[in-house]
């Protein structure tokens, strides 16, 4: 074996840079031609897309369910469809929106965005991350092709014992359900072990925790409430799997068990999932709101405090879901305490945008409008967040079209509004296109005012006593105008998704060539070309700001030697990322692919037999063993010394 | 601004104003009232503080004057940063003192809540067990001889307060009248309950508050709050057996209910229909709904229910009998005795 | 167009492996330790949750499982112990015939292990079927050997890619340092299992 020394080894520096860099690297951060490349990648960009565009898939699949359940709902007593049907719809929504849309988009934009924007040439475990995108898609694709087999799931997307249970659900719907949340937190727990693994190990040289992006905080947040919230949910699940396919007795009260376990366990999970959508969102906000005010966000210590006090406080509300389970009163008093504390990092962080507005120089981009809508319509959510944390009007709300209207004005206000702005705002990077202006508004005042007319009427629907999730309701209840409205309001934002799909799609064609920083914004990631190159930096850059495009506005600095010939990363340490050591990354490989398949077999499989999975973790082992050996023959570098 | 200021509070009259008989703008009860008020008060709070983000935020707009020179504000751009920095500081303190205010007074309502019988006035027992998808209704007294069975619909004396035992029998359901009080989980397993205070006679309509399968939509309670006097009646009136079919018409659909498929699962006390598991007969013809609030009582709602009960209320667990038309005129017609 | 670039140091003399906090696999298992041992941590929460609803546990007529076998396998899980500190201070010096040996203890002692954690199951008195008591302490149970069992198909992958020609790679001796790692946290999460499944109800009934 050659035994070559770390000067013999290509690599960046005077020697080599401009297009000859760019070629070695592109050859060897390239990946294969075609369909096999496009299995075998592990570039975080091209999963990133990937991860994108299926979550928009399936926004638009729950979406439709949504204007569907609206049709029903435009006129009382309507028997357009079967409860059953509509019974399956709001379960697919909300199970589409919360499990298949919300929180593997926020990962998705953090997958693509956080290696560019902490300066790094892919996410650490690439091929972890490739993985994660393929238990997604199956775990998605089943529970769809469920629903059109008429076989969704139709106990909610809480799916409360014992009406999840075998007694009262017998089939294979609430097993399909089941199982489809454990391809989720799978999904969601690899991610999120990438993203935290990235986010401290392999920041720019200088980037210190404190001249992180406010995205990156937001990740790295959310990643640690996935690690701490989600396996309580993959429990919950299986335990209901186990009650239902093996006869365990955890939920069923006639056997000692609790009903009421699920619903703490399901909600120790389902309340942090909220902030775990929110708070990359407050990201993206962020990023847009300095970019297009021409100033540093203001207060920056206290936005980054905010974030890390919104995650803590997260796991301390779950029972305010409980209120009406008539648990001791007393007890009640700390969660009320609780989810008012939770709104004061959430006031905090208004404040601080609406700031840098003031003392910037706003300029009113289709992005920033959206975070102006984000602020318009995730306040009044808020606002209602604080009357139903309080248990006495909690008690009347709770369960209600009222509770329905809080939801959707802080999911979608707070979330769906700053992701549309951040898909305009990063679209170029993505493309290297511009979106076109003028669809782009279009979409924006569409989609801002369908939005009020839908879901505004909610709030006075549920104080006129309207219970959600019923499939129907009677003419005499003052309740039918206001529904039509809503119905209206649904079909109006319908048709902006639409007109800001066919922008996207227009855009992406024919769209005006963006350049690496068209928004003069200040973050790295804007300092690569659009879109980016399969190894993302010709250099590692130095950071020595939180702004650092617009600190270095003649020159980037950079640090050379990483190996050209062999993926390398740069780690650097915790805190203060000084450059610590050379790290190899992954080599495409369709082991993870591999893998995916054969766990997807043994979930599918153990809805119908439990010996699935004993016997599924054969194949499984395989292929991981297939995926972690190591490549042959072992590199040049290097040797013991 | 002080037009912004004051279009909460239409709202909360217009929303007060339309209070119907499922709603929770109403104080028909000592807890909705309590509840209500509260409501309001954060209402108002709120409001608040969202004009005051909206009043920020369009003077954001309005200040980005000089934005014609495109470009990053110059070093001394940034020196409003000290006001900012008090008006942060401000803002979080009053947003930390109102939660504060707001705790407190949610605190105190709901200890207003639990003290709902401070006189400890002998108080209407019922036991109300949920199914999937009716209510089960048993009012009980120290003379058990002088309990009252009846489903889905309660009747309540005004002013004076009762004790509901709520239980379940399938999964869980919830027990909501808006215009009386907050709702209470029936869980299978454990017992909650709750007091109601009603202050105003009338109807009210309480509604299943959790999702409870298929025909969770359906699952509807009658409330009347009357006075005392008319409550005895009615207790009195209950108590009596199912009265005797008295045409050959209502004497044939007692032949029919009593000896066929009906008697298996529903009761007709002072008959041999004695069933458990369906809803109680006895005096059905005497409430306002049926099914749960899927149909009204009358002649129509009636044959409806009998010749279709699956067409109305799609799921539910009574079965299509297939009755011809001679059987169901009689046993319709019997069943409108019932009173 | 991208900036032109200023160059502000050399990254090529860096080391290409580190141990510890200072090697990056390192942060993806201890994130896979936060994952596993909040999984624990709720179901041992779910275990209390249903002992707190019961006046006896367990809940007659089942008395407590016989803990024997559990002992026995618990003893030896505490004993690996010692191979694996020496497997990890072999790793972290380099030593590969050192790491070579000691890790083949390890796994010699996880095959023996095999057959108390096997007669566990038989010793529970209970099944998962009878009632929530049981349902709880099989699930604690089955969970550990699932972890018990991933890291021992783990250290016997490591050790056969140690008798190839990749044993020469320094990174293995990161990836041997790692894996003695993650044996301390699977008998770790096993120590409150084993008071809970055989002792807990021993004492309280």
């Amino acid at each position: 074996m050659t035994v070559l020394s770390g000067k013999d080894l290509p690599r960046d520096g005077e020697q080599l840079q401009g297009p000859a860099l760019d070629a070695r690297l592109a050859r060897t951060w390239g990946d294969a031609p075609g369909l096999w490349g496009w299995i075998t990648t592990t570039d975080h960009k091209r999963i990133g897309i990937r991860y994108i565009v299926t979550g928009m898939v399936f926004l638009v699949l729950a979406g439709l369910s949504a204007l569907w359940m609206r049709l029903q709902l435009a006129t009382p007593e309507n028997s357009m469809m079967t409860p059953d049907r509509y019974n399956q719809l709001f379960t697919m929504h909300g199970t589409t929106m919360m499990f298949l849309f919300a929180v593997p988009i926020m990962e998705a934009m953090a997958i693509y965005l956080v290696p560019l924007m902490i300066g790094t040439r892919n996410i650490s475990f690439p091929r972890l991350n490739a993985f994660s995108y393929w238990m997604y898609l199956a775990g998605g694709v089943m529970i769809w092709v469920a629903f059109v087999l008429n076989i969704g799931p139709d106990a909610g997307w809480f799916s409360y014992t014992p009406l999840s249970g075998p007694q009262f659900s017998p089939g294979k719907r609430v097993d399909i359900w089941a199982q489809m949340i454990t391809f989720t937190e799978v999904a969601a727990l690899a991610v999120a072990v990438e993203l935290v693994a990235t986010i401290l190990k392999q920041r720019a040289p200088g980037m210190t925790l404190a001249r992180m992006p406010l995205f990156v905080w937001g990740a790295l947040v959310t990643a640690f409430m996935v690690i701490f919230s989600m396996p309580s949910v993959a429990l919950a699940s299986s335990l209901l799997i186990a009650d239902r396919l093996i006869g365990t007795h955890f939920y069923n009260a006639a056997e000692h068990g609790d009903p009421l376990l699920w619903q703490h366990l399901f909600w120790f999970f389902g309340h942090p999932e909220v902030y775990i959508i929110f708070l990359p969102a407050t990201g993206f906000v962020s990023h847009i709101t300095e970019a297009f005010s021409r100033r540093p966000v203001f207060a920056y210590p206290a936005m980054v405090l905010s974030l890390v006090t919104t995650g803590l406080l997260a796991f301390g509300v779950w029972v305010h879901h409980m209120f009406a389970t008539g648990l001791p009163r007393l007890g009640y008093s700390f969660y009320t305490a609780a989810t008012l504390a939770v709104s004061i990092p959430a006031a905090i962080q208004i404040f601080c945008w609406i700031a840098t507005m003031w003392d910037g120089r706003p300029r009113f981009r289709v992005p920033l409008l959206y975070v102006v809508a984000f602020i318009v319509t995730f306040v009044i959510g808020g606002l209602s967040g604080v009357m139903q944390a309080s248990v006495p009007i909690d008690l009347q709300v709770h369960d209600t079209y009222f509770v329905v209207a809080h939801f959707h004005y802080v999911l979608v206000g707070g979330a769906v509004f700053p992701l549309l702005g951040a898909f305009t705002y990063w679209f170029p990077k993505f493309t290297g296109r511009m979106m076109d202006d003028r669809l782009g508004k279009i979409a924006f005042w569409m989609i801002f005012i369908g939005f009020q007319v839908a879901f505004f009427p909610m709030h006075f629907l549920g104080l006129m006593g309207m219970p959600r999730r019923v499939y129907t309701y009677p003419t005499n209840m003052g309740w039918d105008e206001l529904n039509l409205l809503a119905t209206i309001g649904s079909f109006v934002v319908a048709a902006a998704f639409l007109v800001f799909i066919v922008n996207a799609i227009f855009s992406l064609a024919r769209g005006a060539v963006a350049g690496a920083n068209p928004w003069d914004a200040p973050g790295l990631e804007w300092a690569t070309s659009s879109p980016p190159p399969q190894y993302n930096f010709p250099h590692i850059p130095v950071v020595s700001s939180r702004t650092p495009l617009w600190d270095n506005r003649n020159h980037l600095p950079v640090m050379t030697g990483l190996r050209v010939d062999d993926r390398e990363l740069l780690l650097t340490s915790v805190m203060e990322a000084i450059p610590d050591v050379r790290d190899p990354s992954a080599m495409p490989s369709a082991w993870p692919l591999w893998a995916a398949m054969a766990t997807t077999c043994l979930f599918i499989s153990s809805i119908f037999t439990p010996w699935a999975v004993v016997i599924g973790a054969f194949p499984v082992a395989a292929a991981l063993i297939g995926w972690f050996w190591p490549k042959s023959p072992p590199g040049p570098e290097p040797v013991i010394e | 601004m002080r037009r912004r200021l004051l279009l909460p509070i239409p709202l909360f009259v217009l929303v007060s104003g339309c209070a119907g008989i499922q709603s929770v703008s109403d104080d028909a009860g000592r807890e909705s009232g309590l509840i209500w008020s509260l409501f309001v008060l954060f209402g108002i709070v709120t409001a608040i503080f969202y004009v005051a983000v909206i009043a920020f935020l369009i003077a954001a707009y309005w200040r980005r004057g000089g934005s014609n020179q495109d470009g990053l504000p110059d070093e001394g751009g940034v020196t409003r940063e000290r006001s900012l920095r008090t008006a942060f500081f401000l803002w979080t303190g009053a947003v930390i003192g109102s939660l504060s205010l707001l705790a407190l007074a949610s605190y105190f309502t709901d200890r207003g809540l639990a003290s709902v019988n401070p006189e400890n006035k002998p108080m209407v027992g019922i036991d109300l067990v949920a199914n999937q998808w009716w209510w089960d209704v048993r009012y009980h007294y120290d003379d058990p001889s002088q309990n009252i069975r009846t489903a889905n619909e309660i009747h309540l004396p005004a002013g004076v307060p009762a004790m509901i035992s709520l239980k379940s029998n399938d999964v869980i359901h919830s027990f909501w009248v808006p215009n009386l009080a907050g709702k209470q989980d029936l869980i299978p397993g454990r017992i909650n309950d709750i007091v109601l205070m009603p202050r105003r006679i009338g109807h009210y309509r309480a509604q299943c508050a959790e999702y409870c399968g298929l025909q969770h939509a359906h699952m509807a309670l009658d409330v009347i709050v009357e006075s005392p006097a008319d409550f005895q009646r009615w207790e009195a009136a209950q108590r009596q057996p199912a009265p005797a079919p008295a045409t050959p018409l209502a004497q044939a659909g007692y032949a029919y209910v009593t000896s066929r498929e009906c008697s298996t699962c529903h009761n007709i006390a002072g008959t041999n229909a004695n069933g458990t598991v369906a809803p109680d007969l006895t005096h059905v013809a005497g409430r306002r709904t049926i099914a749960a609030g899927t149909l009204p009582m009358n002649r129509a709602g009636l044959y409806a229910w009998i010749a279709d009960p699956q067409g109305a209320k799609p799921g539910n667990n009574m079965p299509t009998v297939g009755l011809n038309a001679d059987e169901l005129h009689a046993v319709a017609a019997y069943l409108e005795t019932l009173k | 167009m991208t900036l032109p670039v200023r160059f502000a140091g050399d990254l090529a003399e860096l080391p290409t492996s580190a141990f510890g906090h200072r090697s990056l696999t390192w942060w993806g298992i201890v994130a896979f330790f936060l994952i596993e041992g909040t999984t624990f941590a709720l179901a041992i929460g779910t275990y209390f949750y249903l002992m707190g609803g019961e006046q006896t546990w367990p809940p007659a007529p089942f008395s407590p499982p016989n803990p024997i076998a559990g002992t026995i396998f618990t003893v030896l899980l505490l004993l690996s112990e010692i191979p694996n500190t020496l497997a990890k201070r072999a790793a972290e010096r380099k030593d590969l015939r050192a790491l070579r040996k000691y890790l083949l203890i390890v796994c010699a002692m996880c095959a023996v292990m095999v057959i108390p954690r096997a007669f566990e199951f038989a010793s529970l008195n209970v099944s998962w079927k009878d009632n929530a008591y049981g349902s709880v302490i099989w699930t604690l149970l089955f969970l550990h050997v699932t972890n018990f069992l991933t890291d021992f198909a783990d250290s016997l992958v490591l050790a056969g890619l140690l008798f190839t020609k990749h044993s020469v790679e320094s990174r293995r001796f990161v990836d041997a340092a790692e894996n003695a790692m993650y044996w301390r946290f699977v008998w770790l999460c096993w120590l409150p299992i084993y008071v809970l499944i055989y002792w807990l109800p021993r004492w309280v009934s």
